[in-house]
């Protein structure tokens, strides 16, 4: 095993994680910023005015990135929930804890977006269609995720149970992300595809790239901060805690 | 540029409600849930010290 690997591996004891974690949330809040500013001014500023939706397009700056990572985050929290489960290890567990309740934000700000899109240009605030409907599914299985682990007192436990729930739910993203193809839905079409070429303008599509680097940025910033809180929270009980910088008393 | 003035800017072609219905949420949200968080970590600091001083203070004075 080269020296990389084992460097690797000491991060994920809670106690090598915590302050490692501490050091890089400001990177990431730094570059959240930094898309923000970058992604709100193309969006509002550079990319031109829609042909046939007029300004009211510009929501999608927000919608398609937020949608983006509330089905990625998803992904990313049932891929730790699934190592913690298989390797029994603490840390992944916790990080699939952290992500739950952003994904749910990411989720609902998903719908509440496409809400006050689909009302102008649609008519309605809401229509049981399969992409949204899925996208309402999804966004209850986070709840139902923090609901189950709530529930359980011994955070162990709570672990195990909810990676089980979380891996059960993988099956919804699939079905999100291909309803629009599957059923014939009022929904529109992908919005960004790997394998035709762009049917929108660069800068609009610069736009909501940056802003999805926004939410990823964010997210990434929040989960570490939300991570560092439920590491002191599940080991109080130990040394390490207890010797803590900001912990010892003075 | 795509707006000749602040009014315009603001009045969204018509669709202000919605698009700053949907920016303005999204915004109240992101600011929101990093104080939340922030408040999650000083509260179980705080009590992690307590608890410590406590410990520390039983030590001392027996």
């Amino acid at each position: 095993m080269s020296k990389q690997v084992i460097n690797w591996f000491r991060f994920a004891s809670p106690q090598a994680f915590y302050p490692l974690a501490g050091k890089l949330v400001p990177l990431f809040w730094t570059l959240a910023a930094l898309f923000g500013v970058a992604g709100l001014w193309l969006g509002f500023f550079v990319a031109p005015t829609d042909a046939t939706q007029g300004e009211g397009y510009r929501i999608i700056f927000i919608h398609v990135p937020a949608s983006w990572m509330s089905m990625f985050i998803y992904m990313v929290m049932a891929a730790w929930a699934a190592m913690g489960l298989s390797l029994n290890a603490r840390l992944s567990s916790m990080m699939a804890q952290a992500l739950a309740p952003t994904g749910a934000l990411m989720a609902f700000l998903s719908l509440w977006t496409g809400a006050f899109w689909g009302k102008p240009m649609w008519g309605t605030w809401w229509v049981w269609d399969a992409r949204l409907t899925s996208e309402l599914i999804l966004f209850f299985l986070y709840l139902g995720f923090i609901a189950l682990r709530a529930s359980i007192d011994d955070p162990r436990r709570a672990d195990k149970a909810g990676a089980i729930l979380a891996l059960v739910g993988v099956v919804n993203v699939p079905i999100i992300y291909f309803s629009v193809k599957w059923w014939n839905t009022l929904h529109q079409g992908s919005s960004v595809s790997l394998t035709k070429s762009p049917s929108m303008a660069m800068t609009m599509l610069w736009g909501m790239l940056l802003m999805a680097l926004c939410l990823w940025m964010y997210t990434i910033a929040i989960a570490l901060t939300r991570v560092r809180a439920i590491i002191l929270e599940r080991e109080a009980h130990t040394d390490w805690v207890q010797h803590l910088q900001e912990i010892k008393p003075s | 540029m795509n707006w000749n003035s602040a009014s315009e800017f603001f009045a969204m072609g018509g669709y202000a409600l919605y698009v700053w219905g949907s920016f303005g949420v999204c915004a109240v949200a992101f600011v929101v849930e990093p104080l939340l968080v922030r408040q999650r970590h000083t509260q179980i600091v705080r009590t992690l010290r307590r608890q410590v001083a406590a410990e520390h203070m039983e030590m001392e004075n027996p």
